[in-house]
C-alpha cells in the first residue's frame, strides 16, 4: 500500500502532514468541495421539511437505541434465528480473528477467487490485503471501490469511495490498468468499462463477501442496501456468501427496520429508497437453482464492546454509516478523507477511530473540529457527535483507571497543564486576579503582532485588543456595588 | 476461537447497557386509498429513475409484451416455464418466431453461461410498494433470484391490487415477520451508480433497463 507519510514518527506528526498536504492540493480540494456541494444538496431535496426530518430523527434514535441497550440478548437471538434456518454464525472479538475465519471459509471451499460488495468493516480488517497474503484475489466490485483498488487506495468517503477522483483521473487509470480499456472521458464508456470487466470476475468467482447494513434480530435476516447490484452479486451468484458485520448493526424487529431505512438512503444520497434492498434469511434450499449454498455471517467486535461500556461514548454505535456528518463538516470538506489517516474518515471517524485504535494512535483527530456542532444536526440517528468530541478530548488527559477510552491519559502536554495551572492559581486569588487583569492593557503595546506565541494564530486573524478597563472597574464605576 | 470470542463479547455487554428505551411506532395501515391511485404513484415514482411502466388490461399482456420484445430487439428471453405466465409466454411465442424463450431449468452451476448471455428476463412480483416506487421479489425455486439480476433487460409484470402504500404496511399486513423465503428483494430502479463525479449511471452491474407491466385491477 502507498503510504508517503511511513517514514513519519508519530501518527500526529503524519496527521499534520497529511491534512496540509491536502489543503496545497487544488485538485483534491475542488473534487471534495464539488462532492459536499451534490451530497449535501441531494440531502437536502430528500428532508424538504425540517419538522419531518426531526420526527423521524427521533424515532431512529430510539430504535436504535432500544437495540443498543439490548445488544447482548438481541445477538444471541440473531444467532439462534440464523442458525435454525442454516446461516453459520461466527464471533470474532479482533479484526485478525475475523480475518482467519473468512480464510479458513475460502480455504475450505478451494477459493482462488473472491468478490466483494462495498463494506467499510471488511476496511477495518484490511481483509484484502490479507486475502492477498494468501494467494487469494479480492476483488472490489462497487464502481468506486473498484476505482480505487485499481490504484491501490483505500476509500475517501464511506459511501462514495472514490469522490476524489474526477473523471480524468479516472479515465487515465482505466486506461493504464484495465486490458484494452483505451482512453476516454465519457461517463457512458467508464461505466461500460467496469461493467465488462467486472462481470468476468463475477462469472469465476468462488466466494462473495459483503457487510451486513441491518441484522433482524426476530427473524434472522440479514439485509443489504445497495444501488449498483453488485451486492445482490455478491450474495447470490457464488457457492459461498460470507456476510460480516459490526456486532451494533442488529436491530430487533422487522417492522422498526423501514424507517430506518428511509434515514439511511435519504441521508446518504437523498433517495427514498436504495436501488435494491437485498434480505437473506438462509442458503440455498433444496430444489432451488440459484444463491449461495453457504451463507455464514461473522459478527465483528473490534474493541465496540469496550465502547459500549461507557453509557455516554456508547452512542457512536447507534451509527448506520450514511456519511451525511462527512458531507456537512467543515473540516472533511476541505481535507478530504485520505488525511485523517483512519478507516473511518470525518466527524464519525474522528469519534470512532480513537475509541477503536487509540486516542494516542490515531494521531489526535478528534481535536481536528471546530466544534460548529454540523455532524450532530443532520446526523439521522441522533448521535451528540460535538459532545462525543468534547469527552474524548477530557479522556486525553484523563489520568484515571476508571476510564475506560483506549489509550486514555496520553494526551497530557506539559506546557498546556502548567498554563491551566496558573490559570488555576489565578483565579483563586482575588489579589493575584486583579493584578493579573490590569496587566493586560500593558501587554496591548508590548504584544508583538505577527510573531511570539501567537504568531500562527494571529498570522491570518485580528489580534483582539485588552480593553483599558476591566469589567469590574467599568461596573463599578456604573455605582455597581462591588462585593 | 469463535466459542472463546463469543464468550468473551457477550460478557462484556452483559449488564452495561444502561436504562432501556421503548419505542411507538407511528401508524402502520395509512390512509385507505384505490388501488388506482397507487399504482399512479408507483409509476410516478419509478419514472424518475428510469423505469419503463405500463399499466395495461390484463387481457392485453401478452401483446404489450411481444411489442416490448419487437421494439427492444429482444432475441432470447429467461422465464419461468411452470408458471401460468410462463405457459401463456409459450403458448404465445410457439406461433411467432424471432425470440428463443429459455426456460430456467437447471441450477445455476449449469446454466450460467447461458444466463449471462441472454437479452432479458421476465418475472412475476411478490407487491408493490407505492410511496417509494418499489417492486418487491419474492424469489422460489420456479423464479430463481438470478433471473432479475443477470440480464441486461428486467421485465417485472405487478398486480395493482397488491400494491401497498409503503413499506411498513405491507410488512405487517402481509407478516413477514413469521414467514420469508430465503430471499426477499426490493427493487426501486434498473441497476445504478454515481461513483464517477456523482453523474448518474444506469446498467452498472444489474440490469440496464427496468420494464414493469402493470395490470389493472378490472
Amino acid at each position: 500500500m502507498e503510504n508517503p507519510n511511513q517514514n513519519l514518527s508519530s501518527p500526529k506528526e503524519k496527521f499534520v502532514k497529511g491534512f496540509q498536504k491536502s489543503l496545497n492540493d487544488p485538485q483534491l480540494r475542488k473534487n471534495f468541495r464539488n462532492a459536499s456541494f451534490a451530497l449535501k444538496s441531494m440531502r437536502q431535496t430528500a428532508f424538504p421539511d425540517e419538522a419531518a426530518f426531526k420526527e423521524l430523527q427521533e424515532l431512529g434514535h430510539r430504535i436504535k437505541m432500544k437495540a443498543l441497550k439490548n445488544l447482548g440478548p438481541l445477538l444471541r437471538q440473531l444467532e439462534q434465528k440464523c442458525q435454525e434456518k442454516g446461516i453459520q454464525v461466527h464471533w470474532a472479538e479482533s479484526t485478525d480473528e475475523a480475518n482467519q475465519i473468512v480464510l479458513e471459509i475460502c480455504q475450505r471451499n478451494n477459493a482462488a477467487s473472491v468478490i466483494k460488495g462495498k463494506s467499510m468493516v471488511t476496511e477495518e480488517m484490511h481483509l484484502n490485503h490479507f486475502l492477498e497474503q494468501h494467494k487469494i484475489e479480492a476483488i472490489e466490485t462497487d464502481l468506486g471501490e473498484y476505482i480505487i483498488q485499481l490504484d491501490h487506495e483505500t476509500p475517501s468517503h464511506i459511501i462514495a469511495p472514490a469522490i476524489h477522483k474526477d473523471k480524468k483521473q479516472i479515465a487515465q487509470l482505466f486506461n493504464d490498468k484495465i486490458e484494452g480499456a483505451g482512453y476516454t472521458e465519457v461517463y457512458e464508456e467508464l461505466n461500460a468499462i467496469a461493467r465488462k470487466s467486472l462481470r468476468k470476475k463475477f462469472y469465476k468467482a468462488d466466494v462473495g463477501i459483503t457487510g451486513v447494513n441491518f441484522a433482524i434480530a426476530e427473524t434472522g435476516t440479514i439485509c443489504l442496501v445497495e444501488n449498483e447490484g453488485n451486492g445482490r452479486m455478491c450474495s447470490t451468484l457464488p457457492p459461498v456468501h460470507i456476510a460480516v458485520m459490526g456486532m451494533e448493526k442488529v436491530i430487533p424487529t422487522l417492522e422498526e427496520l423501514p424507517p430506518l431505512l428511509t434515514l439511511l438512503a435519504r441521508s446518504a444520497t437523498g433517495q427514498p429508497i436504495s436501488t435494491y434492498f437485498n434480505m437473506i434469511n438462509s442458503p440455498r434450499k433444496e430444489g432451488e437453482k440459484d444463491g449461495p449454498k453457504e451463507v455464514h455471517l461473522v459478527i465483528l467486535d473490534n474493541r465496540r464492546s469496550q465502547i459500549y461500556q461507557d453509557e455516554h461514548l456508547q452512542k457512536t454505535l447507534l451509527c448506520i454509516r450514511c456519511g451525511a456528518c462527512l458531507n456537512h463538516c467543515p473540516v472533511y470538506s476541505r481535507i478530504g478523507g485520505h488525511a485523517y489517516n483512519q478507516v473511518y474518515p470525518g466527524p464519525i471517524g474522528k469519534i470512532l477511530a480513537p475509541q477503536m485504535n487509540g486516542l494516542e494512535s490515531t494521531g489526535g483527530v478528534h481535536n481536528a473540529s471546530s466544534l460548529c456542532g454540523a455532524c450532530g444536526e443532520v446526523c439521522p440517528v441522533k448521535i451528540p457527535i460535538p459532545e462525543i468530541l468534547l469527552r474524548l478530548r477530557y479522556e486525553g488527559v484523563n489520568k484515571s483507571r476508571s476510564s475506560k477510552v483506549h489509550e486514555h491519559g496520553t494526551q497530557q502536554n506539559f506546557k498546556e497543564s502548567m498554563a491551566w495551572k496558573f490559570w488555576e492559581k489565578i483565579h483563586a486569588s482575588p489579589v493575584l486576579y486583579k493584578t493579573n487583569s490590569g496587566l493586560g492593557n500593558l501587554l496591548n503595546s508590548v504584544m508583538p503582532k505577527n510573531a511570539g506565541p501567537l504568531k500562527n494564530w494571529s498570522e491570518f486573524r485580528e489580534v483582539p485588543q485588552f480593553a483599558a478597563k476591566s469589567l469590574h472597574q467599568l461596573a463599578r464605576e456604573k455605582g455597581v456595588a462591588d462585593e | 476461537m469463535s466459542d472463546q470470542a463469543r464468550q468473551n463479547m457477550l460478557m462484556r455487554l452483559e449488564g452495561s447497557g444502561g436504562r432501556s428505551t421503548t419505542v411507538t411506532l407511528p401508524q402502520a395501515v395509512l390512509e385507505e386509498r384505490t388501488p388506482a391511485e397507487r399504482s399512479k404513484e408507483l409509476q410516478t415514482m419509478m419514472e424518475k429513475v428510469r423505469t419503463e411502466v405500463h399499466r395495461i388490461e390484463p387481457v392485453k399482456l401478452l401483446d404489450k409484451l411481444a411489442e416490448i420484445v419487437a421494439g427492444k430487439g429482444i432475441g432470447s428471453l429467461v422465464f419461468a416455464a411452470d408458471s401460468i405466465l410462463g405457459k401463456n409466454i409459450q403458448q404465445k411465442w410457439s406461433e411467432t418466431k424471432g425470440l428463443k424463450l429459455i426456460p430456467y431449468e437447471n441450477s445455476i452451476e449449469e446454466f450460467k453461461e447461458e444466463l449471462f448471455a441472454v437479452d432479458a428476463g421476465i418475472t412475476s412480483t411478490f407487491a408493490g410498494i407505492a410511496e417509494t416506487g418499489t417492486l418487491v421479489l419474492w424469489p422460489d425455486q420456479h423464479e430463481p433470484r438470478l433471473m432479475s439480476l443477470v440480464p441486461p433487460i428486467h421485465i417485472a409484470i405487478l398486480d395493482e391490487k397488491r400494491i401497498f402504500h409503503n413499506f411498513r404496511e405491507m410488512l405487517v399486513k402481509e407478516k413477514w415477520n413469521q414467514e420469508m423465503p430465503t430471499n426477499v428483494l426490493l427493487i426501486s430502479g434498473p441497476s445504478k451508480t454515481g461513483d464517477i463525479e456523482f453523474s448518474l449511471q444506469y446498467g452498472v452491474h444489474g440490469p440496464k433497463e427496468l420494464v414493469v407491466l402493470i395490470l389493472e385491477e378490472q
